[in-house]
């Protein structure tokens, strides 16, 4: 592990029609280092996982990335190479069978050449267990081999980070376990990843680090271990209760 | 029955082809160049600028509400009496129906191109892409298949609506077709029916084809 982090977030800021979405938001993410971001609805961690690779121009604050700062005037493209990105919504491309949706970013953003891609990606898909769907179309999919095929997508790219959108809100719940392996597998392997996600559980067993947000700001940042079992803040308390249900019997 | 001879008399049969020959110059012409405007003016459409809007919505309503006939009135006599700009009638023609053509074309793009959701630009984004790439391998061809079907009907749309360009002295197929009628009415009076069925069936193998490529495309890119 170098010294020089990945990513480094610094008094970072963002306004949507005068409200704050951000306010003051600074942490660093180290190679190889997992964070989750966690928080009520509207606290602001969609936004700042879209401030990370240029979808939203922050108002104020540094974002870099390997040292570069790429908040103003940065290559955009440049850096969204290097920085993955999977929605909760799939979007896979619907006019492309698997193959092409997984091909198109290597072979005309990156250059690489074809059929060396096509290899790449017919083994990829082969780990998320998905290589008989090479040519299958994305509606013949169900919502988790879409995602799946989501995440292979960006990380065909070999991104320097990967940044996962609530990448498991939209999926029925039988289909969220298949996509969190994936995401656990590339955890183990190395992957520096930013997570926005509503499954506590599989925050706290992924996470080497928990961000609470709450109103654009962070309350607590901290091990997994500690902020589940032990926060600091009543407001984060308050926020895992929710997802508890034993006080209703 | 008989009557239907009028079509073999002559050069009759040869005229009338020779009519439907202008009908589809004029209509291929007129398609081929609203397709490539329209698809300049549909990205146009989508822009936020007020005044771009502004002007695009103006020349919308005006091909949409004024009847395609006023139109070449307009163009052809227009033209000559206010400004002594004596066009030909074929000219006029194209002229209006790649206004008509490129406004309605524009606006089924501008239709077609914001009906992406703004994901499918994101997400391409995300795998850096750039601004191009983007148009060529995600927005387009998507836009193109939501696009076929109603580009499909303008087309034929606008094929059968060169009937009119007969009433500025454009003999073209019905033109034709009216001619024979009229140098046949006391021979053979009952001529009119066959002749008409006859255009009507040339109008047929000329929209016909674009229907069946529609089709196959519509197939292949369901």
């Amino acid at each position: 592990m170098s010294n020089q982090p990945i990513l480094e977030v610094k008094h970072l800021s963002k306004h949507f029609d005068g409200n704050g979405v951000l306010k003051d938001v600074s942490f660093t993410l180290a190679e190889g280092e997992v964070i989750v971001v966690v928080g009520p609805s509207g606290c602001g961690k969609s936004t700042l996982l879209r401030c990370v690779n240029g979808l939203e121009r922050p108002d104020g604050g540094e974002i870099l990335l390997d040292g570069a700062r790429i908040d103003a005037g940065a290559d955009l493209v440049q850096v969204r190479r290097q920085v993955g990105m999977v929605f909760q919504s799939y979007d896979l491309f619907p006019h492309m069978d698997v193959l092409g949706n997984l091909t198109l970013g290597p072979v005309q953003a990156m250059k690489r050449p074809r059929l060396e891609v096509e290899a790449e990606a017919e083994k990829a898909l082969e780990r998320v267990g998905l290589a008989e769907k090479l040519h299958a179309l994305p509606r013949q999919l169900s919502g988790g081999q879409k995602q799946r095929v989501a995440l292979v997508r960006a990380m065909l790219m070999h991104p320097r980070l990967l940044l996962l959108d609530e990448i498991t809100a939209a999926l029925d719940p039988e289909m969220v376990r298949e996509v969190l392996n994936v995401v656990l597998d590339l955890a183990r392997d190395g992957m520096t990843m930013m997570i926005v996600t509503h499954e506590m559980r599989f925050a706290e067993a992924v996470a080497d680090r928990v961000l609470f947000l709450e109103g654009g700001s962070v309350l607590e940042e901290a091990p997994p271990r500690e902020f589940f079992h032990n926060p600091r803040t009543d407001r984060a308390r308050q926020f895992l209760d929710t997802f508890e249900f034993d006080a209703v019997k | 029955m008989q009557d239907l001879a009028v079509l073999f008399k002559g050069n009759n049969l040869a005229r009338l082809l020779g009519g439907l020959g202008v009908t589809l110059k004029l209509s291929l012409l007129s398609v081929a160049l609203s397709v490539a405007l329209g698809l300049v003016v549909g990205a146009l459409m989508t822009l936020k600028n007020p005044v771009v809007r502004a002007f695009f919505r103006l020349w919308l309503e005006t091909v949409r509400i004024v009847p395609q006939l006023v139109l070449l009135f307009l163009v052809y006599f227009g033209l000559a009496k206010a400004f002594n700009i004596q066009i030909s009638g074929e000219t006029a023609a194209v002229a209006v129906f790649t206004f008509w053509g490129a406004g309605e074309m524009g606006d089924l793009v501008r239709g077609a191109i914001t009906s992406i959701p703004v994901h499918q630009r994101e997400s391409s984004a995300a795998l850096g892409l750039t601004s191009r790439q983007c148009w060529q391998y995600v927005l387009l061809p998507q836009a193109a298949r939501r696009l076929l079907p109603q580009a499909i009907n303008l087309a034929t749309r606008m094929i059968k609506t060169t009937s009119l360009v007969m009433l500025i002295g454009v003999v073209e197929v019905l033109k034709v077709g009216s001619q024979i009628i009229d140098a046949n009415r006391y021979d053979a009076p009952q001529a009119a029916v066959w002749i008409y069925a006859v255009v009507f069936f040339l109008y047929f193998l000329a929209c016909w084809p674009i229907s069946l490529v529609a089709g196959r495309l519509e197939k292949k890119w369901a």
